[in-house]
């Protein structure tokens, strides 16, 4: 509760473009008076997050294995010199490698699925389950006491 | 004005040859569409390939209605500006995405009725001329449900799980 007396938190706050992206931005006052760091796949967005680190990194989609990868490799970066304590995603690829890296690196992790998978979780969101320390639907009806939880949505 | 989107991701001809159509039958109101890659033309209203993210954000505040498919992204700004949203969702089998998410995503805000939904093209225009003539919904907060940015904000700076009531069964 002293967080006054701590050192400020560092949050990487992740997700690809569109409905990701504006769910993400609905969650920033859970950061409010930490060192955020935004990462998204669209350079436009910068306007969203004035004043505020952000970095843009290439789209990719599972069936593009090259962008994948060079994805991959700039989240790596990225978390390597953030060095997060906490990272938060709402989706979908670039959220899922930040949250592998970032356990790797120590931090711990936040999966918000999107709102839009009212009839199970996302693909990405089953795959990221077990590095995902926060792993949290928006949908009351999909918790189960196995996870995922349901705390709330970005509505 | 009423603005049409289909998202940046990919086209959705269906939406816009419907839109279109409707708009030749109102050439009183005027029409702005942001087709995406789409290989079809609009004949009847104004359209643009993209929209930049502050320029949509400008048009939308500004818009009479929106149309769009069932895009987060896009309902959920519709929502915070207060217009009102007619959304048709996209169809798998008809692979205009990969899946019949925005199907669900559809029905299960229909049933919220924070937006109006045409689940095809055919009930589109009853729709939208439904849609002109309700009043303009309520603005959303700007931010997520206080729940969730608790829950969020205890984990971040206090390493504090939720307790929910699917962890403890017994609890009410």
């Amino acid at each position: 509760m002293n967080s006054s007396k701590q050192r400020r938190r560092r949050v990487l706050a992740i997700s690809s473009g569109g409905g990701h992206w504006v769910q993400l931005l609905r969650l920033g006052p859970a950061w409010q008076g930490c060192d955020v760091t935004y990462v998204t796949v669209n350079r436009a967005y910068r306007s969203d997050v004035p004043d505020t680190p952000f970095r843009a990194i290439n789209d990719a989609t599972r069936w593009d294995r090259l962008k994948l990868l060079l994805m991959c490799a700039r989240i790596l970066s990225i978390v390597l010199r953030v060095r997060p304590d906490v990272v938060v995603s709402t989706g979908a690829a670039p959220g899922y490698f930040a949250i592998r890296f970032g356990r790797w690196c120590g931090a711990r992790t936040v999966w918000i699925d999107s709102i839009a998978n009212v009839e199970e979780m996302s693909m990405t969101g089953r795959l990221v389950r077990s590095y995902a320390d926060l792993w949290l639907t928006q949908w009351p009806h999909l918790a189960t006491a196995d996870g995922p939880q349901y705390v709330g949505a970005v509505l | 004005m009423i603005l049409v989107t289909v998202g940046a991701q990919m086209p959705f001809d269906r939406l816009i040859r419907a839109v279109d159509a409707w708009a030749a039958e109102h050439p009183q109101t005027p029409v702005l569409a942001q087709i995406g890659t789409g290989a079809w033309q609009p004949q009847h209203m104004q359209w643009t390939e993209f929209i930049a993210p502050d320029e949509f954000r400008r048009q939308a505040a500004d818009a009479q209605a929106l149309v769009a498919h069932a895009g987060m992204g896009t309902i959920i700004t519709a929502l915070q500006f207060g217009r009102p949203l007619l959304v048709m969702p996209r169809r798998g089998d008809l692979r205009e995405t990969r899946n019949d998410h925005q199907v669900a995503t559809a029905r299960r805000f229909d049933q919220m009725g924070k937006v109006a939904v045409a689940f095809d093209e055919h009930e589109l225009p009853n729709r939208l001329d439904t849609l002109l003539c309700s009043s303009p919904a309520d603005r959303i907060d700007a931010h997520a449900s206080p729940d969730l940015i608790n829950a969020l904000r205890g984990f971040i700076l206090d390493n504090q799980k939720p307790i929910t009531a699917t962890d403890s069964p017994a609890q009410e």
